[in-house]
């Protein structure tokens, strides 16, 4: 893998490796009574460690120009091993911590292992470690496929991956230790953040000098998503984390806003988090994979461009429906509802052309594991949008608000439409890019989604109840007027929810181990195979076959 | 016509990268910057007082520790919540909370208003092993909050930062930051008066672990709790803010 990079590309390495070293070594020592000296000496390592792993192909020959014909995936190929690892680790932390809220004493006596810190290694880990990894490494993918055009170079890419996960890794690092600035989703402190920006805008520059070489004069739809994802997850992430640090070698910062600002602030980011790290990113994965897998052309190219603009629109007008009832300004509020409620259109849009896409394919769908993954995914973000706008509504907001519900709806599209359309593309994907015919046991896919469909729905069914009693018994008044309920009585009645949840979340997480010791599997017979490499050739033809792309009916035309 | 238009657009990536850029960013601008122009957001609060050194090292155990992962700072304008935990929140009571701790999960209960609620040998307790209290509760054991000793070292560099952001420290404030987050915790007099002097008569001064002998972080946290709704009495005195809309 790294005697494929040039001279030139290994010697980049080298001193991006070795400057992350020193930026370590010097943050340890500016910060050496700091716990910020932890980040310092795990980033010195991991700069370390590539150091070596480069330095050892110093003598490599160059590569062959033969390599310019083919695409380059070996990113992508580690980004989905990467991402299925992350999606272990952290959805084995969430199960781990669901349990805690039914045993609080299913913990150790330490201060790391406390559910407040680790509950953002939980989300961390799964929306940007194995949510992140595998919208890089198939963005890369896609983009070379749906343009036609190799990656302008093999170092950033590279990168992009490596830089994207010392970033998670020090994130997850830093909440054990108490390094939070306590925004949800956005928690990793201001040198993180700051770090997190000079990897995505080389990530951006990467998706658009490849765009730019592209033989194709459109750009597919799955683009579209990619970049928006991109660019906009650009500017929540600036804007969000704007923040005062307390000194060069302290990990604390204070927010540059306060109170009613920062709240409007940080929903606008945390749904948008949801809207495009979470969705335009999964749908781009979605409009390139499921019309591949199913062997048909997207629905409706219209209906595509519609519900993109309607998402990349309203989507940034919906986070003040986090809000409700509260100190914000009602005419703030209101305009999170309105818009909240017309984002089902473009929504169903999206989940509509998915399904209808699959008319002629049914039969596939049945049949094949790895297409159900993606068609289940569908429904889910057509059922989880629904759930949305529904609870953005005010008087369903003021008793699902505060309450197990929104958890209950974060992960039926967590792990309804965002595993599920991630496993179904990783398990159409690995067969593709390591040269094999099929992944290693189909019967292994047919076990994983069962767990994953029945863990989903015990988890959702269980939340639901649980949110809607909490709510409930919040606002259950007495004959004579007083609350019925103590607060204390409320959280006891959530005791059998949580245990079921906790079962939930376990099926869930070993169809997950399942997935990465398939894909593991399958790379290690993968070499004894020997077939089809047409789809890893920069297609030189003047135009492309459906089989390449999967293009829409109109585009053909 | 107008997918003519986009037929065009999908040709050029940086008109691409432009229309989105434009296009989302409406609705974040519409929606935040007047939050900022609009003085009507914030009510006019005089009494409304900032957070001591000592309290804002509370405040930032709290955030190390998670607590707003499961407990709420804002009481929403309803009928219940008001019954159940007093007025409902002002935004000025959170005008110098960089960032704001209004949560979204209420696992355990709304905190905005805890202050003053219980006693300070009831939060140690509590904080300590929950179950020693509530034998049903689910909350994690905060133990090692009474072992760490607090560190009040880099307190005036906290202030500072909060400065920049916009908080009225004065400079005296800032100086003695580290020594008024030790008075705040100790029962010398003699190191108290500059702290009344600066934050108010009504600062809570006492040994709130019940370890005379160390500042602990559980000082600290016990200093922040006992503060929540407590920065301003506008809520308290105020009948028309706290009744007139409520809905059921």
């Amino acid at each position: 893998m790294i005697s494929e990079l040039t001279f030139r590309e290994r010697r980049q390495a080298l001193w991006v490796s070795g400057a992350v070293m020193v930026v370590g070594l010097l943050i340890a020592m500016a910060g050496h009574d700091n716990v910020i000296a932890v980040h310092g000496i795990a980033a010195a390592l991991y700069g370390g460690a590539f150091l070596l792993i480069v330095y050892r192909y110093r003598d490599a020959p160059e590569p062959s120009l033969e390599r310019l014909a083919q695409y380059y995936d070996d990113p992508t190929k580690v980004g989905i091993v990467v991402s299925l690892v992350w999606g272990v680790f952290a959805m084995g932390v969430g199960d781990w911590i669901a349990w805690m809220m039914a045993y609080p004493d299913f913990t150790f006596d330490a201060a790391w292992s406390s559910f407040g810190r680790m509950r953002p290694v939980h989300t961390t880990g799964v929306i940007f470690g194995f949510g992140g990894n595998a919208l890089i490494a198939t963005s890369l993918h896609v983009v070379q496929r749906t343009s036609r055009a190799r990656l302008p170079d093999q170092f950033s890419p590279w990168f992009v991956l490596v830089g994207y996960n010392l970033f998670c890794l020090l994130a997850v690092i830093g909440y054990p230790l108490g390094i939070t600035q306590s925004k949800e989703y956005a928690e990793p402190e201001w040198y993180l953040d700051l770090w997190l920006v000079i990897v995505w805008v080389t990530y951006l520059l990467l998706y658009l000098r490849t765009l730019a070489r592209r033989q194709e004069p459109h750009i597919y739809v799955a683009n579209w998503y990619y970049l928006a994802f991109i660019l906009v997850v650009a500017v929540l992430h600036i804007v969000n984390n704007l923040a005062m640090p307390v000194g060069l070698g302290i990990d604390k910062s204070y927010s540059l806003f306060a109170g009613v600002q920062d709240a409007m602030t940080q929903w606008w980011y945390g749904h948008n988090a949801v809207a495009f790290f979470l969705t335009a990113g999964f749908l781009g994965m979605l409009y390139y994979y499921l019309p591949k897998c199913a062997g048909r052309p997207v629905y409706s190219y219209r209906m595509s461009i519609i519900s993109f603009w309607g998402i990349t629109f309203m989507y940034m007008w919906a986070g003040s429906h986090h809000l409700h009832y509260t100190a914000l300004p009602q005419w703030v509020q209101t305009l999170g509802v309105t818009f909240s409620v017309m984002l089902l259109v473009p929504s169903w849009g999206s989940a509509a052309n998915a399904l209808l896409t699959l008319n002629g394919a049914w039969h596939k769908v049945r049949d094949e594991p790895t297409l159900r993954f993606m068609m289940v995914a569908a429904v889910f973000y057509g059922l989880s949008t629904f759930e949305g706008s529904f609870m953005a509504i005010r008087p369903v907001n003021s008793l699902s608000h505060y309450t197990d519900w929104t958890i209950g709806h974060v992960h039926s599209g967590a792990m309804g439409w965002v595993a599920f359309i991630v496993f179904g593309s990783i398990y159409s994907l690995v067969p593709w890019l390591w040269k094999c015919e099929r992944m290693y046991s189909k019967y292994l896919i047919e076990i994983h989604f069962w767990l994953a469909l029945s863990g989903t729905l015990i988890y959702l069914i269980s939340l639901w109840n649980a949110g809607i009693t909490q709510g409930l018994m919040w606002r259950t008044y007495g004959e004579s007027g007083e609350l019925s309920y103590s607060f204390l009585e409320s959280m006891i009645a959530m005791k059998p929810y949580y245990v079921a949840r906790g079962i939930g979340g376990f099926l869930f997480w070993s169809g997950a181990c399942l997935a990465l010791l398939n894909v593991l599997l399958t790379i290690r017979q993968a070499h004894a195979m020997e077939t089809d490499k047409s789809d890893l050739t920069v297609s030189a033809g003047s135009s492309l076959t459906p089989a390449d792309l999967p293009l829409t009916t109109e585009q053909r035309a | 016509m107008i997918f003519g238009a986009h037929y065009k657009l999908e040709k050029n990536s940086l008109a691409l990268v432009l229309a989105i850029i434009v296009v989302s960013g409406i609705g974040g601008f519409v929606e935040i910057a007047p939050l900022f122009t609009i003085d009507e957001t914030v009510e006019s609060d005089p009494d409304m007082r900032m957070y001591t050194p000592l309290e804002l090292s509370g405040r930032n155990i709290y955030i190390r520790e998670g607590c707003y992962a499961c407990h709420s700072q804002m009481i929403r304008t309803l009928k219940d919540e008001v019954d159940r935990y007093g007025p409902y929140s002002l935004a000025a009571e959170s005008q110098y909370d960089h960032p704001m701790l209004w949560g979204s999960k209420r696992t355990g209960p709304d905190l905005a208003r805890v202050g003053d609620k219980y006693s300070d040998q009831w939060h140690t307790q509590h904080l300590n092993n929950p179950r020693d209290v509530i034998p049903e509760s689910i909350m994690p054991a905060y133990s090692w909050l009474l072992r760490n000793t607090l560190n009040a070292a880099n307190l005036t560099d906290h202030l500072t930062a909060m400065k920049r952001v916009g908080v009225p420290y004065t400079s005296e404030m800032i100086t003695n930051a580290s020594n008024d987050a030790l008075a705040q915790a100790t029962a010398d007099p003699a190191l108290q008066d500059g702290l009344f002097a600066r934050y108010g008569q009504d600062t809570n001064v006492r040994i709130f672990d019940g370890k005379p002998d160390t500042v602990t972080e559980m000082d600290a946290l016990v200093a922040y709790l006992q503060i929540l709704g407590q920065l301003t009495q506008l809520p308290y005195k105020d009948a028309s803010l706290t009744d007139a809309t409520l809905e059921e």
